[in-house]
């Protein structure tokens, strides 16, 4: 089970932990990462390097022709990214993760590595609406199909996919209605149709669910999110098989979408408070959508975690906890009041901060209709089911109790 | 505001310009001046720069002070208040304290006609009759490191004031988020901010916090004078690290408090050192002193008596933990072991070490964030 500790023993023990069957704290301190690292520092180094040197040409021969694991140039790999690379895959429980600059870069990364023209991709339709447009303005342009099904409808998926299908694809839960998937059944659909699944885990995190055991092909991230979760660095990490991922790393080192060295770190760091901090947000987000659903002024809460929501069943029987996202509606709209009685809201709360992103330690909120919205028409955002009066809130890993004062401020005043 | 919350936003204000949430991190070492009066907020790096600051103002709301000074480590920061001092002083310090403490007070401050007197700070009638007229600081540190041992620090705080001497506690193990000696009347708090502030092993620092804006002004003075000051880089891993201090550090304890527990079970054990066990022999102090956990470090010592046997043997078991990593320092995300005598208390002299009860077998764990089974399974096949 366990390595052997790393002595100062003649070679040193380059093999990560073997996190398997360890807790998920112990995992996301110690997975990933060589016991015995250079200098016996305790913490792994930065290489701020973009290029690494060979002693001679006969080293560069020898690296061509027997492909000896060494890093060549900072767009191909960077020893610090190679370690936090191992630990999201470990948290994942996946046999590779690939790196990117950010959570657009690994969709784009994934989707352009496998996908090629007169194949098509499908969405559940509540996604990340730049993730929809890069499908739908920009793949298209390569000769990519792209449909869209109903969330969650997954006779809808099955019926849709043809011949031409490459991909099925959803988040989970979805931003913002935070619909939940019942991943074993959307792997299930890809397996018996011989069709690649990727989920968008940003949301659920490995902790609270993994959806790679429950059978999907690829699991991307935002480590923007709560695998960083310090609000202070982008990055995007894919998931899955050693044999399906090469090729996506490969065109990564084409299309130079790295993550930097620094970055890197500062995720790996990030990724030692994880189990902690997602535990913190998974009982803010649970505290604060009981609160919120029997506050006067909300008209409805979405949140996985509480009974009234329309897929508690498939999250309770999945997820570990529910996360830390929480989207309510305001009361009033059904009577004419307009969008900026809901601002007023959002502009009153005092602890969370304005502004897009979630998953970091300090709570942001947002009102989804002006914050990634506004130059939607009204009837565009009608089909997107983003009204005017919905509120998101990210909560952070502040205390529930203050954060719960604060929205009772906000929504009082 | 609750702790956790200031943790996260006192002091990180979002960047007015941009809006960034993060504030910036402020690298330079001189700041242009609009006129020749040098009254501008910021002149010159040493003596103030705004990301140290914003970590400054964070720590100094966690520990209730009014003003925090950040340092080069830990070390800087005591070597800060030494300097309040002036030959024909007298320094009482405890007898469980760090060994580089030791280090600086006996080898470094003796040297410069400064008395060093050690007693031990848990027996109050002893701390009593040590201060005399001629002390100008009592030294502190609760938790001690690392037998443990607890000290009143209100008492002590009432010993130094009333003939006139500055008390300094040393909160490196405790933290803020579980003791806050400013509000038990001390009158300095010093910490080693490589442990349990910056918490992840990756960067070196120490600071120190008052609540007297005069004192504050002195240690300033002293600061920028001497230069120890810490740089753009640690500050803000450090500030990123403090916003999950309390998770960390209540996590830590429990971690801890169920280790302590299962080792003093354990046969091959013959004394647990850990504030947490009704067993410590000023556990109800502790439980008074330090709120919602006892830290996660603790002491140990194999069942068996003393001498070169011991010692082997407790070697053998630092040398065999495969989950606990052999390294000095503490208060990280992972759990490491050490041999004090040896390691982290080497800097004593042998003779001063064993007097203040540090036995050559004692092991000291700094408890990570993994979980307890699995650090427990790790201590019990080291164990045997």
């Amino acid at each position: 089970m366990l390595t052997t500790k790393s002595h100062d023993q003649a070679g040193g023990q380059d093999e990560p932990l073997a996190t398997a069957g360890l807790g998920p704290s112990t995992a996301a301190v110690h997975a990933g990462e060589a016991r015995q690292k250079p200098g016996h520092a305790i913490a792994d180094p930065i290489f701020a390097s973009s290029t690494y040197t060979f002693s001679d040409t006969q080293s560069i021969v020898d690296f061509i022709e027997e492909e000896h694991p060494r890093e060549e140039y900072g767009r191909y790999g960077n020893p610090g990214e190679r370690v936090v690379e191992r630990k999201l895959a470990a948290l994942d429980g996946g046999e590779m993760a690939v790196l990117f600059a950010s959570g657009m870069g690994a969709l784009v990364g994934l989707l352009m590595a496998h996908l090629n023209a007169g194949e098509e991709i499908i969405f559940f339709d509540e996604c990340y609406h730049r993730s929809r447009e890069f499908c739908r303005k920009h793949l298209t342009r390569f000769g990519v199909g792209f449909r869209e099904v109903a969330s969650c409808d997954y006779d809808a998926m099955e019926a849709a996919i043809t011949p031409r299908t490459k991909f099925i694809v959803s988040e989970s839960p979805t931003n913002p209605h935070l619909s939940v998937v019942d991943i074993a059944r959307f792997a299930e659909i890809g397996r018996r149709h011989g069709v690649l699944t990727l989920i968008d885990a940003t949301l659920c995190t490995p902790y609270n669910l993994r959806p790679l055991e429950a059978g999907v092909d690829f699991v991307l991230h935002s480590a923007t999110k709560y695998l960083g979760g310090h609000n202070d660095l982008l990055a995007g990490v894919v998931v899955g098989s050693k044999e399906k991922l090469e090729p996506v790393r490969n065109l990564r080192g084409i299309m130079g979408g790295v993550n930097s060295p620094h970055n890197a770190y500062l995720l790996e760091r990030g990724l030692k408070t994880f189990a902690l901090r997602m535990e913190r947000h998974n009982a803010n987000g649970l505290a604060v959508a009981r609160f919120l659903e029997r506050h006067p002024r909300v008209e409805q809460v979405f949140y996985p975690g509480l009974e009234s929501h329309p897929y508690h069943a498939v999250a309770a029987r999945t997820m570990r906890g529910y996360g830390g996202l929480v989207t309510f509606l305001i009361k009033g709209h059904e009577k004419g009041a307009d969008w900026r009685e809901t601002a007023k809201v959002v502009d009153s709360v005092r602890i969370p901060r304005i502004g897009p992103s979630l998953g970091g330690v300090e709570s942001l909120i947002e009102q989804p209709m002006v914050m990634s919205y506004w130059n939607y028409t009204p009837a565009e955002r009608a089909a997107f089911r983003i009204p005017d009066n919905m509120i998101r809130l990210a909560c952070g890993i502040e205390d529930s109790a203050d954060l719960i004062a604060d929205l009772a401020q906000a929504l009082d005043s | 505001m609750q702790f956790r919350t200031r943790a996260i936003h006192v002091g990180q204000d979002r960047d007015a310009a941009t809006g960034a949430i993060v504030p910036p991190i402020h690298i330079a070492s001189t700041f242009v001046q609009p006129d020749a009066s040098m009254t501008a907020e910021y002149d010159y790096a040493r003596t103030a720069s705004p990301t140290r600051r914003n970590f400054e103002t964070t720590l100094a709301g966690l520990d209730n002070g009014t003003r925090a000074l950040a340092f080069a480590s830990g070390m800087a920061a005591t070597h800060c208040v030494s300097q309040l001092l002036a030959p024909g002083d007298q320094i009482v310090t405890g007898t469980d304290i760090y060994g580089g403490t030791w280090r600086l007070f006996n080898k470094v401050l003796t040297g410069h006609g400064i008395t060093v007197t050690a007693v031990d700070t848990c027996d109050i009638d002893a701390v009593a009759r040590a201060v005399t007229p001629a002390t100008k600081l009592l030294w502190i540190e609760s938790p001690g490191n690392p037998l443990l041992s607890i000290t009143d620090i209100a008492a002590c705080t009432e010993i130094a004031h009333r003939h006139g001497a500055l008390l300094a506690c040393d909160n490196t193990l405790a933290t803020p988020a579980l003791s806050r000696p400013l509000d038990l009347g001390a009158d300095i708090v010093m910490h080693s901010a490589t442990k349990y502030l910056g918490g992840h092993s990756d960067l070196l620092g120490g600071a120190l916090v008052v609540r007297d804006a005069e004192l504050g002004k002195k240690l300033h003075w002293m600061q920028n004078a001497t230069g120890a000051v810490m740089g753009p880089l640690e500050s803000f891993l450090c500030a990123r690290g403090v916003k999950t201090l309390e998770l960390r550090v209540r996590a830590q304890s429990a971690t801890a408090l169920e280790l302590a527990h299962w080792l003093e079970a354990h046969p091959r054990v013959a004394k647990v050192h850990y504030p947490g066990l009704p067993s410590h022999p000023a556990h109800a102090l502790a439980a008074r002193q330090m709120e919602g956990g006892f830290g996660g470090l603790l002491s140990f010592e194999l069942a068996g008596t003393g001498g070169d046997g011991d010692v082997a043997a407790a070697r053998r078991v630092v040398e065999s933990t495969k989950l606990f990593q052999l390294a000095v320092s503490l208060g990280a995300v992972e759990s490491l072991i050490e041999l004090p005598a040896v390691m982290s208390h080497g800097s004593y002299e042998p003779a001063a070490r064993r007097a203040v009860g540090i036995v050559d077998g004692l092991i000291r764990l700094s408890v990570g964030l993994e979980a307890f089974p699995d650090l427990r399974d790790d201590l019990a096949s080291a164990l045997g």
